[in-house]
C-alpha cells in the first residue's frame, strides 16, 4: 500500500490495516527467525566442513613438528623458537588431561543418569544373629552432578576451541619458515594483543566473568527445566532427568480452576496486559509531562524537572516498600488518613489487598504506582529528543488550525515513536520482568486460592511465579521451565517488533 | 471561543502550572512523609511505631526528635549492613563499569570474526529473566567455597556485567571514526587509542555507567536475600529494610527502623545523583537511542 493510500484511510481502517499488518507478521517474522537459525546452521556445518579440510591439508602438507603438534600441542612453536607460546599450549593439553582424568570424566558419566552416587551398602549385626542393610550415604548430590557435569561439558568445548587455535598457530609458523620470513617473537605477540588483537585483551576477562556467572547457571537452570530437581527430600539430593514433563505440568489443566495450566494461563495474560499497560503510561504520561515542562514561557523548569527526579534519585527498593505502606489498608495508613481527613471517606480502603472483580483495584493501583516510578525516567529520557523536534512543524502545525492534542498525535507521537523504538522494547521486557514492583508492593497478592494454584495471586507475573515456584514451593525443575517460557515469550516479542521496525524504517524514512 | 491569542496562551500557562503544580506535590509527597516521619517521636511508648496513634497526616513540630536513628545505631545492625553496602557496592561498582565499558569498545570499535556471534549469544542470554540464574548461583557459590560470603556476592553482581554494553556501545558509536584514524597515523596503537582519546572523551557515559552499576548492588536485595538466608551479619542495608517491613504494617516497633535507616540510605545516592544528573541525562540519550 502507498503513503498516500495509506493516508486517505479512515482512522478505522487505517487501525484495521496496522492490526492485520502486525498479526501477518507474526507468521514471517517467525519464518525469517527460524530460516536466519537454519542458516546459521548451515554455516556452521560449512564452516566446520572448511576447517577440517584445512586441518587435514595441513596435515598432509606439514612438516614433521607440524604433525607432531597434532598430538602434542605446541610443538611446532617450541621447535620453532616460539618457547613461552608452546609451552603455553603444552600446558594447556596436559592440563586438560588431568582434568579429565581426575575429574572431568567421572562427571560426564555420572551426568548420563544423573542419580546421586551412594556409597556401598551398610549391613549392620543386631544382636541375636539378625541383621539389616542401610544403603550407603550419598557421596555426590545430583545437583553437583548436574553442575559440574555442565562444567566439564564447557570445559571440553574450550579445550577443542584452543586446540585447533594451536593446531593452526603450528601450520602458520610452518608456513612463516618456509616462505623465510621471520617468526614473530613473545614480545611481537604481546605488543599485537595491544594493537591488532587489542579484542583479545579486552574481551577476555569479562568473557571469562560471563561464562561462569550467567552462562554456566543459565545452562545450569535450562538443564534443570529437563529434571526433577524438587524441595522435597528425595529429590532435593537425588534426582533423575524427567524429559518434558516439567513442561507439560505447566499446560496440564484440571477441572477446579486451580491447576497450573490454568493459573499460568491466566498469570500471562495478565503479564502481557500489565506490561503493555504500563509500558506505554509511563512513555505516553511521560512524555505529555515532559513537554508541559519544556514549553516556551513556562518558567521554573529546573525546579520541575528536580521535582520528578527526586523519586529517581531514591532508591527503588525504599519508595517502594513506602509506597506499599502508605497504601496499606489500616485506617492509620497514610493514604487512608488523607482521605478521611481531606474528603471524608469513613471505612479504609485497602488498596493493594482487595479482591473485589478478580483484584482490579489493586491491579490498577500497581499500574499506577509504577507510573509513579517510572515516568521521570520518561521525562529524564524523552526531553532532550522532545527539543529537537523542528519548531517549525508545530507552528505550521498551528497555523493549520491543529489543537495541542492534534499536533501531539500527529507529530510528536509518530516522530518519538520512530526515534526511541529500541528503548520502547527494552522497556517492554523490562516490564515483562518487573520483579521489584510487583514483588515489593504487593508480593502477587491478594492471593486468592480458589482461582489461582495455591499461593498465586491476581497480581502475580510470570516472574514472581517464576519466584514464588522456585523458593516457597522449591520446584526447582518447574520453575525453571517457566524461565524457559518467559525466555520465548520475550524473544518472539522482540524478534516480531524488530523486523516490524525494520521494514517501517525502510517505507518511510522520518526526517 | 477566546479571541485573543496572548490571553488564550496565559490560560493555557496557567492550566500547565497548575498540573504541575499539583503532579509536584504527588511525587514529593511520600518522600517528605517519608522524612517527616522518621524524625517523628513517639513519646508514650518508644516501642509503637511513631506513625501509628496519628494527630495528622505530618507529624506536629514538638513531636520531631532524634529517637529513631539513635535506635537504629544503637539497637540494630544497621551498622553493619551499610557498611557491607558499601563495600560490595563499590568493588562490583569497578569491575562493572570496567567490563561495561570494555566490551561495549570493543564491539563498537574493533572488527574481528567473532564479533557478530559474540553480539548474538550475549543478546539471547539477555532474553532470559536474569532473576533464573540466581538460584544456580547459590549452588555454584556453595560449591566453590565463596557461599555466604562477601566476595560472592560482589561476584553474582559485576560477573554479568559485560553484557549489559549496549548503551555505552551506542554512546562509542557517535564518537566520530576520523578520530582513531588521526590518531592511528599519528602512531597511536589501539590501546592507546582506548585510553587516551576515547574514554577522555566519554565522560558522560563513564559516568552513567558508575552511577548504574553502583545503584544496582546498592539497591538490590533480592540476591541478597536468596545467597545469604538468615545469616543477617552479611545482610546489605535493602535486605534488612525488606525485613523491617515484611508483615506489611506498620504497627511494630521495626517500622521506626525502615523510616530512619531508609533517609539515611537514600541520602548518599540522593546527592550523588543529583550532582551528577546531567552526565546521567547525556549519556542515556546519546547511547540509548538512535534516530
Amino acid at each position: 500500500m502507498k503513503y498516500t493510500e495509506y493516508m486517505a484511510l479512515s482512522p478505522m481502517q487505517r487501525f484495521w490495516y496496522n492490526f492485520k499488518k502486525f498479526i501477518t507478521s507474526i507468521p514471517s517474522g517467525l519464518g525469517n527467525f527460524f530460516a536466519a537459525i537454519g542458516r546459521g546452521i548451515l554455516g556452521f556445518f560449512k564452516g566446520i566442513g572448511k576447517a577440517a579440510a584445512e586441518y587435514a591439508k595441513g596435515f598432509v602438507k606439514g612438516d614433521i613438528f607440524t604433525k607432531i603438534s597434532y598430538l602434542v600441542m605446541g610443538c611446532g612453536n617450541i621447535c620453532r623458537g616460539q618457547i613461552l607460546k608452546g609451552l603455553m599450549f603444552l600446558a594447556m593439553e596436559v592440563g586438560y588431561i588431568f582434568f579429565m582424568v581426575f575429574f572431568g570424566a567421572d562427571y560426564i558419566q555420572m551426568f548420563i543418569t544423573l542419580h546421586a552416587v551412594r556409597g556401598a551398602d551398610v549391613t549392620k549385626n543386631l544382636p541375636g544373629g539378625k541383621s539389616y542393610t542401610v544403603p550407603g550415604e550419598i557421596e555426590v548430590y545430583s545437583y553437583q552432578i548436574l553442575l559440574f557435569g555442565i562444567l566439564a561439558l564447557l570445559v571440553t568445548v574450550a579445550f577443542i576451541a584452543m586446540y585447533f587455535v594451536s593446531v593452526k598457530s603450528a601450520r602458520k609458523v610452518d608456513e612463516m619458515v618456509k616462505n623465510g620470513e621471520r617468526v614473530p617473537k613473545f614480545r611481537d605477540e604481546l605488543k599485537d594483543l595491544l594493537d591488532s588483537r587489542f579484542h583479545a585483551t579486552l574481551l577476555t576477562t569479562p568473557i571469562i566473568l560471563i561464562a561462569v556467572f550467567v552462562l554456566l547457571p543459565l545452562l545450569f537452570m535450562i538443564i534443570m527445566a529437563f529434571t526433577g530437581f524438587s524441595g522435597a527430600e528425595k529429590s532435593y539430593v537425588d534426582f533423575g532427568w524427567v524429559g518434558f514433563q516439567n513442561f507439560a505440568e505447566i499446560f496440564k489443566t484440571s477441572e477446579t480452576g486451580t491447576s497450573m495450566g490454568s493459573t499460568f494461563a491466566k498469570i500471562t495474560g495478565w503479564t502481557l496486559i500489565w506490561a503493555v499497560a504500563a509500558t506505554f503510561s509511563n512513555y505516553i504520561l511521560g512524555m505529555v509531562v515532559a513537554l508541559m515542562i519544556n514549553k516556551k514561557g513556562i518558567k521554573l523548569k529546573k525546579l520541575w524537572r528536580t521535582m520528578f527526579v527526586m523519586t529517581i534519585a531514591v532508591p527503588q527498593f525504599v519508595t517502594l516498600l513506602l509506597m506499599a505502606q502508605i497504601l496499606g489498608p489500616y485506617d492509620y495508613s497514610p493514604m487512608n488518613v488523607i482521605l478521611s481527613q481531606l474528603f471524608g471517606v469513613a471505612e479504609p480502603i485497602d488498596f493493594l489487598g482487595s479482591t473485589v472483580n478478580n483484584g482490579l483495584l489493586p491491579r490498577i493501583m500497581v499500574i499506577v504506582v509504577n507510573c509513579w516510578v517510572g515516568i521521570p525516567y520518561t521525562i529524564l529520557m524523552t526531553s532532550g529528543i522532545l527539543m529537537n523536534i523542528p519548531e517549525d512543524l508545530y507552528e505550521s502545525a498551528r497555523i493549520d488550525g491543529a489543537g495541542p492534542v492534534k499536533s501531539f498525535m500527529k507529530i510528536t507521537l509518530p516522530y518519538m515513536l520512530f526515534v526511541t523504538t529500541p528503548y520502547l522494547i527494552t522497556t517492554f521486557i523490562g516490564n515483562v520482568n518487573n520483579f521489584n514492583v510487583i514483588f515489593l508492593l504487593t508480593n502477587g497478592g491478594p492471593v486468592n486460592n480458589l482461582k489461582y494454584r495455591k499461593g498465586m495471586g491476581h497480581t502475580d507475573l510470570l516472574i514472581t511465579l517464576l519466584y514464588k515456584l522456585s523458593i516457597n514451593d522449591k520446584l526447582y525443575g518447574l520453575g525453571a521451565a517457566i524461565g524457559i517460557m518467559v525466555f520465548l515469550v520475550c524473544a518472539t516479542l522482540s524478534l516480531v517488533t524488530f523486523n516490524m521496525t525494520k521494514s517501517a524504517k525502510n517505507e518511510e524514512e522520518f526526517s | 471561543m477566546i479571541k485573543s491569542y496572548k490571553l488564550r496562551r496565559g490560560l493555557a500557562n496557567t492550566l500547565i502550572y497548575l498540573i504541575l503544580t499539583v503532579m509536584s506535590l504527588i511525587w514529593i509527597f511520600p518522600l517528605v512523609w517519608l522524612v517527616l516521619h522518621s524524625f517523628r517521636i513517639n513519646p508514650i511508648n518508644p516501642d509503637i511505631a511513631p506513625t501509628i496513634n496519628y494527630h495528622g497526616i505530618f507529624p506536629k513540630f514538638n513531636e520531631l526528635g532524634l529517637d529513631n536513628y539513635i535506635s537504629l545505631f544503637a539497637d540494630t545492625d544497621y551498622m553493619v549492613w551499610f557498611k557491607n553496602t558499601f563495600i560490595v557496592a563499590t568493588v562490583s561498582c569497578i569491575i562493572s563499569t570496567l567490563s561495561v565499558l570494555m566490551v561495549a569498545y570493543t564491539f563498537s570499535r574493533l572488527r574481528f570474526k567473532a564479533r557478530k556471534p559474540f553480539i548474538n549469544v550475549g543478546m539471547i542470554m539477555g532474553m532470559f529473566p536474569g532473576f533464573m540464574t540466581t538460584i544456580a548461583l547459590y549452588h555454584i557459590l556453595d560449591i566453590i567455597g565463596l557461599g555466604r560470603t562477601l566476595v560472592g556476592l560482589i561476584l553474582c553482581y559485576s560477573g554479568g556485567a559485560g553484557l549489559g554494553y549496549l548503551v555505552a556501545k551506542g554512546f562509542f558509536d557517535t564518537i566520530p571514526r576520523a578520530l582513531d584514524e588521526a590518531a592511528t597515523i599519528d602512531g597511536a596503537n589501539k590501546n592507546q587509542i582506548f585510553w587516551k582519546i576515547i574514554l577522555p572523551m566519554s565522560k558522560p557515559i563513564v559516568i552513567y555507567t558508575v552511577l548504574t552499576s553502583f545503584i544496582g548492588p546498592w539497591c538490590d536485595f533480592i540476591l541478597v536475600d536468596i545467597l545469604m538466608g538468615n545469616q543477617r551479619e552479611l545482610w546489605t542495608v535493602s535486605r534488612g529494610l525488606r525485613d523491617w517491613t515484611n508483615y506489611q504494617n506498620m504497627s511494630n516497633g521495626t517500622f521506626r527502623w525502615f523510616l530512619s535507616g531508609s533517609v539515611i540510605v537514600a541520602v548518599p545516592i540522593t546527592a550523588l545523583f543529583l550532582y551528577m544528573q546531567k552526565y546521567y541525562v547525556e549519556g542515556v540519550t546519546a547511547g540509548g537511542v538512535k534516530g
